[in-house]
């Protein structure tokens, strides 16, 4: 019996550089989430499309593909903002606000927990323990961290990201 | 020409958040531009534990510490210390009594730590693997190749006394004794780095600062186990970590300490790192294995244990990051050496991440048996603010609650078990009169039941039902008969459950209810929050003798509910407060009031 796929809805182009990452895990045991780590990399979460290519690729059935990414959090099935801010809520950052930092991004942007902003900017996510438990409370913005965050500050901080 | 000073800068996670890469450069720089360049050598290394004060740059020879160093300070450093040999006072370390530590001898932080698993972090470049090498590096795992058989290995940790560091404290010598006497043409070994506990970052420390370190465990570990293979699985949240990782793995293959014929004994053993996708789930063991195999993380009930059949079926010792970080040190120095620091039954040390409500934050490293109180007042330097303290939260979402009478108990496995709560991994979070326990707790909650994999029953409707009645609680809407059910539901939970996320989510609903049924009631029968964290149990007013009619909280108000005149006392209008605290905390006169 043949397996049969879904078509791609959109065409997808991967990088050379993808495509011989996927050629070189193809058959090792286990592959799966380290591909999907590449392939989330490559574009930011794990376009449909993108998925589906990768599942002729590495012969493995599209149900599963999605069984894996629904059950990790790490996994995105939508694009986050050119900036994506995450707001650690680990135990230390809790304690010292970190809710209130969601709230007041809320405020600010005007989109609550894994929402986009309309111009596609800015993209708020709730974190785990980024283990800047020091610096409690913890944010990352575009993958630069901000600690000891006073949610007074935050208008300052996205105006150096709305620059760019 | 020969060195005149060695300049370290941190590069842990933490103080690379506070622009550490940055220092490094500017020191790099100022070093050339005054042509001493050859005459210092500047090294970024990994985490010195002092993260409340970073970032932190190091001077030798003369052990100078600076703190809270600023990019814009690197050009004083090079021209007063390195070029002039006159320490810059004002970034020494002040002690309590406002005086320059010279070292960090002088700073009561460090005074009663004992590293040994942090023994190269802050002190080596981790990615140079000679200078692991230089401080002993490899050294045990030369003396195990050469000079010991596989059995010697396993009875030189058996002596020792090693537990694991991940939390339930298996003794490793015989974890490794079950995997070699399954007989198997595989066995694998692992390393549990997938660090999910909030609030805990020591794996993730000693990764960034001495890589090597677990390398040279994991290679003893398929020596003595007779496995040829390791996976390192890592968190994906960890990039610095895992980039670290894989420059350790690459210099260790290119000088043979990895490979195929390791050293030129024929011995072969070579390791894979495999990331973790943020389920906290996958700390357990089974989940661990079922992830690397590419699926979803869910438990699969023991026995069969991972030493009979595991990954992939095969024979497999799962090992945490911090337990192995101990094992080099065993081999060199022998178990009886390690076996004489910590209490009866626990041996050697444990490193804790100090965090919450605490002075100095930090990663500290102390032998078992130290207590609580020397851990919060000596080494953490007591509470921020001078507030009091109230509880220590020790082993993540799976531990319990201590309250201020277990302070001077000395820090064991079985101590902490026996109070409710656990070792855990060792996160150590402080909490003061500002904390609300019921809060907390519904926190753990939330993170449990959002972190159940959903396979069994117990966790997955035990859990949520625990934390709708947590809810009611903080709401005040709870009913003392909520608490006997709270009850019933955890010690089914406890039982019934598949893997330990299920078994141990009630400890800290049970911990708190043992130690602080007081707050439970305050918030059941009084309808309060001692702490004022519980928003629905929170009234905020103004004191009309104190106002002064300042305006100042009218503009901080976001919901604008504040009224009055200026130099008149003002008025909050409670049917539209969001109860937010912005006007408690504008207020400079004391007039804004919590109940």
């Amino acid at each position: 019996m043949s397996v049969q796929t879904l078509p791609a809805q959109e065409s997808v182009e991967f990088s050379p550089a993808l495509v011989s990452f996927i050629e070189e895990w193809k058959d090792k045991p286990g592959n799966l989430i380290m591909v999907l780590h590449r392939l989330q990399e490559e574009f930011g979460y794990l376009p449909r499309a993108a998925v589906i290519k990768m599942s002729q690729m590495i012969d493995v059935p599209l149900a599963k593909i999605y069984g894996v990414i629904t059950f990790y959090h790490f996994f995105k099935l939508n694009r986050p903002g050119k900036f994506n801010i995450q707001v650690c809520l680990g135990t230390a950052c809790y304690l010292k606000g970190g809710q209130d930092i969601i709230q007041e991004l809320e405020n600010l942007l005007g989109i609550g927990v894994n929402q986009v902003t309309d111009d596609g900017l800015f993209s708020v996510e709730a974190v785990r323990c980024v283990g800047c438990c020091g610096l409690a409370p913890v944010a990352v913005v575009g993958g630069e961290v901000f600690g000891k965050v006073d949610p007074e500050k935050l208008p300052e901080i996205l105006a150096k990201f709305k620059g760019v | 020409m020969a060195l005149n000073n060695y300049c370290l800068v941190c590069g842990g996670t933490g103080c690379e958040s506070s622009k550490s890469d940055d220092i490094y450069k500017k020191l790099k720089e100022h070093a050339e531009k005054a042509g001493i360049s050859n005459q210092v050598q500047i090294v970024k290394t990994g985490c010195f534990g002092f993260c409340e004060k970073g970032p932190i740059v190091k001077i030798l020879p003369d052990e100078s510490f600076y703190v809270e160093v600023k990019p814009s300070d690197a050009e004083k450093i090079v021209s007063e210390h390195l070029v002039k040999g006159r320490p810059v006072k004002e970034l020494l370390y002040k002690t309590a009594d406002d005086i320059a530590a010279k070292s960090e001898a002088d700073i009561k932080f460090y005074q009663k730590q004992v590293r040994i698993v942090l023994r190269n972090c802050g002190i080596i470049d981790p990615e140079n693997v000679q200078e692991y090498i230089a401080r002993d590096g490899y050294a045990a795992l030369e003396k195990v190749l050469f000079e010991m058989t596989p059995e010697k290995v396993i009875d030189e940790l058996k002596k020792s006394g090693l537990r694991g560091r991940g939390g339930a404290g298996f003794p490793t010598w015989l974890k490794w004794t079950n995997t070699r006497a399954t007989p198997a043409d595989q066995r694998y070994v692992i390393c549990n780095a997938d660090e999910g506990d909030p609030g805990a970052y020591m794996d993730r420390s000693t990764l960034e600062g001495d890589p090597h370190s677990v390398l040279e465990a994991m290679t003893i570990a398929g020596f003595a186990m007779g496995a040829t293979k390791g996976f390192i699985y890592i968190r994906a949240e960890y990039p610095l970590a895992i980039h670290r990782l894989e420059v350790a793995m690459k210099q260790s293959r290119e000088m043979g300490l990895l490979g195929k014929n390791i050293l030129g004994s024929g011995v072969e053993f070579d390791i894979e790192i495999r990331l973790g996708a943020g389920a906290f789930v996958c700390g357990e063991e089974t989940a661990l294995m079922q992830s690397i195999e590419g699926k979803r993380g869910m438990p699969v009930p023991k026995p069969p244990f991972p030493s009979v059949s595991g990954l992939w079926g095969k024979p497999t010792s799962i090992n945490n990051v911090e337990t192995f970080a101990n094992v080099p040190v065993i081999i060199l120095k022998g178990g009886d050496w390690f076996a004489s620091i910590g209490t009866a039954t626990s041996k050697g040390t444990k490193v804790f991440a100090l965090t919450g409500a605490i002075n100095n934050s930090g990663l500290v490293e102390v032998p078992m048996g130290t207590t609580l109180r020397e851990i919060v007042y000596d080494i953490g330097g007591g509470i921020k603010g001078g507030k009091a303290f109230k509880a220590v939260q020790s082993g993540g979402p799976s531990g319990g609650v201590l309250s201020t009478e277990f302070l001077d108990t000395p820090i064991d496995y079985e101590s902490l078990t026996k109070l409710g709560s656990m070792m855990g991994s060792g996160g150590l979070i402080v909490m003061s009169e500002d904390d609300c326990i019921v809060d907390v707790v519904r926190f753990y909650l939330e993170f449990s039941v959002e972190e159940s994999c959903g396979k069994c029953a117990p966790c997955r409707i035990g859990g949520r039902k625990l934390l709708n009645l947590v809810e009611k609680v903080t709401k005040g809407t709870a009913t003392l008969a909520d608490i006997d059910t709270m009850k019933q539901i955890s010690f089914a939970m406890q039982r019934a459950s598949l893997c330990m996320l299920g078994g141990t989510t009630p400890n800290p609903v049970l911990s708190t209810l043992k130690y602080f049924e007081k707050e439970y009631m305050a918030h059941i029968i009084d309808k309060k929050c001692p702490a004022g964290k519980c928003k629905d149990l929170v009234t905020y007013s103004i004191d009309k003798e104190k106002c002064i009619g300042c305006t100042v909280c009218a503009r901080k108000c976001p919901q604008g509910c504040i009224t009055g005149e200026r130099k008149q006392p003002h008025e909050i209008d409670q049917s539209k407060c969001i109860k937010c605290g912005a006007c408690f905390d504008a207020c400079k006169f004391g007039a804004v009031l919590v109940s």
